[in-house]
């Protein structure tokens, strides 16, 4: 196990690597000149070099590159063109607020989608499975926005249950969930019929398997079957899938957090493209990435961990 | 090679043709495409307004026979601006699916027929590319290199060509060593030749399934894009440039932002019908695994 581990860990150094190096040419690519941008075209010449020289833009860009990556190897990403203070912090201030979207909706996924799978694939082609069938794709085809569009209309205007804009108040537990619980509710449905067609997938796979057929014959069956013997391996390849979409996940957070008015990713990166604030957007896309990096090496630690087989590949 | 090498590929004409007149969903996926193909492309013939032309006296109105979709805030008419702003989903949708489906399936291609440092070269750029969340490519690049049809096309091209490359690379592996490949080299064909003869048609089967579901997929980026306020330039009507504009009228008039909302829904819906009905008709077993490369 150490072994593969840190093999895995050592292969993602290649692409981190060049993740980074894609986000820096990226920035530095893209037409405009930043001081132009933030300052104005009245700004003086004076103005625009002091800006350029205390943001290092004068450097050569193989210097620019190394203090990139020097910063970022003590953990800073700089400072944000528009306010001046650390871009890290930025993050660091909105990033909970993300994930715990984010987390929230893989909760009610996980929860509605697990059931409907099994449903789906105990009674495969039955009527139940046409239905959730449709259901599923229904889910896939769901822009984000109107998923929250018709949660807000439904559950915000006509119930009066839930606020319409998300304000999550610091400190209150109470008042941060309730909060919570639109948002996540409206990214978790998208989630649904995702993890229900991999559940469904995943426990058709598991139901053909010989250990299966062995648990019957010696008169295992019902729930102690589906539960203990099919969808504890089941689970694997649905915690995989969960793993994989976490990208397309963070994407709808994104979407989500904006149309809610939330704090977060999405709110910071429609402000920085607002502001053009290059080195925030630049810190963004570093933060994203490296998140989806490390969520991919844990799904694939998570997976060897769990099913030795992985391992011997 | 004998057919009986590859039963798959000698199914696949019966089964496609099985899945015509047996497959109602995958049918209903293709008579909606089509559907809205006609009504975006005979957009003038079907609606009497003009989608530019702004009327405040009649704005935020609710369904009515002049409008049948009511108006947006600036009182033109919704059903119109729909139309011709699925022209535009379409157009970029689909324009950039077909350029990642022939740059991806490339380098895919390349990278399985080749091998070696090639491989790796090319594989590791596309694991690189799918490191970024998923909208936030295109996002960052459409924000950076400005909102225009040509750039956003080259954002949503670069978000799903790494998906087309994995699926093309895996088939041309298997491919490669095979006899009639080999005997094509005896030949002394070149390899262009051959990957681009040989290879390409037997890879194509798995490609094409896939596309219909990342042109659905392209389709809601482009929303998303427009949503987000990075989408062509108003006037022109984007869906989802109507969506994030009638939100903000959402407690008075959610109808505004609700149908083209409804809108995407409907294209994307009818594309998965058609990529899942193809999959499932070309072969089941590639269920649980495709589910993986799926948008």
């Amino acid at each position: 196990m150490t072994k593969y581990l840190l093999q895995r860990l050592l292969s993602t150094i290649p692409t981190l690597f060049g993740v980074l190096t894609i986000v820096f040419v990226i920035i530095r690519i893209a037409p405009g000149d930043p001081a132009l941008a933030i300052l104005g075209d009245n700004a003086s010449q004076e103005a625009l070099n002091a800006f350029r020289e205390r943001l290092g833009l004068n450097e050569s860009l193989s210097l620019q590159y190394w203090n990139f990556l020097k910063g970022l190897a003590t953990g800073s990403l700089g400072v944000s063109m528009v306010t001046g203070t650390p871009v890290v912090k930025a993050i660091a201030e909105v990033l909970p607020f993300t994930l715990e979207l984010a987390f929230g909706a893989i909760v009610v996924g996980g929860v509605i989608g697990v059931p409907l799978g099994i449903l789906s694939a105990l009674w495969r082609n039955g009527w139940i499975d046409s239905i959730l069938r449709v259901v599923s794709l229904l889910g896939l085809s769901f822009p984000a926005f109107l998923t929250a569009i018709l949660l807000i209309l439904w559950l915000s205007i006509e119930w009066s249950i839930f606020p319409v804009i998300s304000t999550p108040t610091d400190g209150d537990l109470w008042q941060r969930l309730y909060h919570l619980i639109l948002p996540a509710l409206s990214l978790g449905l998208i989630m649904v019929a995702y993890i229900m067609r991999s559940a469904r997938a995943a426990m058709l796979d598991v139901l053909g398997e010989d250990y299966i057929r062995t648990a019957r014959a010696k008169g295992v069956a019902g729930y102690r079957l589906i539960l203990h013997h099919a969808l504890r391996n089941a689970l694997i390849p649905i915690v995989t899938v969960v793993g994989l979409y976490f990208g397309l996940l963070i994407g709808n957070a994104v979407l989500t957090e904006i149309i809610f008015n939330r704090p977060g990713l999405g709110k910071l990166i429609v402000l920085s493209l607002n502001q053009r604030d290059y080195t925030t957007l630049q810190g963004l896309m570093v933060v994203s990435a490296v998140l989806i990096v490390a969520v991919n090496l844990v799904t694939d630690l998570c997976y060897a961990l769990v099913d030795p087989r992985v391992k011997l590949k | 090679m004998t057919a009986l090498d590859n039963p798959t590929t000698m199914t696949r004409g019966h089964s496609l043709r099985r899945f015509v007149r047996n497959n109602k969903l995958s049918t209903c996926g293709l008579a909606l495409f089509a559907l809205i193909v006609l009504a975006a492309l005979f957009a003038p013939l079907i609606s009497p307004h003009d989608p530019l032309e702004q009327n405040i006296l009649a704005r935020l109105q609710d369904r009515s026979s002049d409008h049948i979709l009511g108006t947006d805030l600036f009182g033109r008419d919704s059903f119109t601006r729909i139309l011709y702003g699925l022209r535009l989903s379409l157009l970029i949708g689909l324009t950039s699916t077909v350029l990642a489906l022939v740059f991806g399936c490339a380098l895919g291609i390349i990278a399985g027929y080749r091998g070696g440092w090639i491989d790796s070269l090319i594989m590791r750029i596309m694991d690189m590319l799918l490191a970024f969340p998923t909208l936030m490519t295109g996002l960052f690049i459409v924000a950076l290199l400005g909102a225009d049809v040509m750039n956003i096309v080259l954002a949503i091209t670069v978000t799903i060509l790494p998906k087309f490359a994995r699926v093309a690379r895996a088939p041309t592996i298997a491919l490669r060593d095979r006899e009639f490949v080999e005997a094509a080299r005896t030949l002394g064909y070149s390899d262009i030749r051959i990957m681009a003869v040989h290879i390409a048609p037997n890879v194509m089967g798995d490609v094409v399934v896939l596309a219909s579901l990342w042109a659905a997929y392209a389709v809601r980026i482009e929303a998303y894009l427009s949503f987000i306020g990075l989408g062509v330039a108003p006037p022109t009507p984007t869906l989802g440039t109507m969506i994030r504009d009638g939100f903000n009228y959402i407690l008075d008039a959610p109808f505004v932002s609700i149908y083209p909302g409804f809108a995407v829904l409907l294209v994307v819906l009818s594309l998965n019908l058609i990529g899942d009905g193809l999959r499932d008709a070309i072969d089941p077993k590639l269920k649980t695994h495709d589910e993986r490369e799926r948008p």
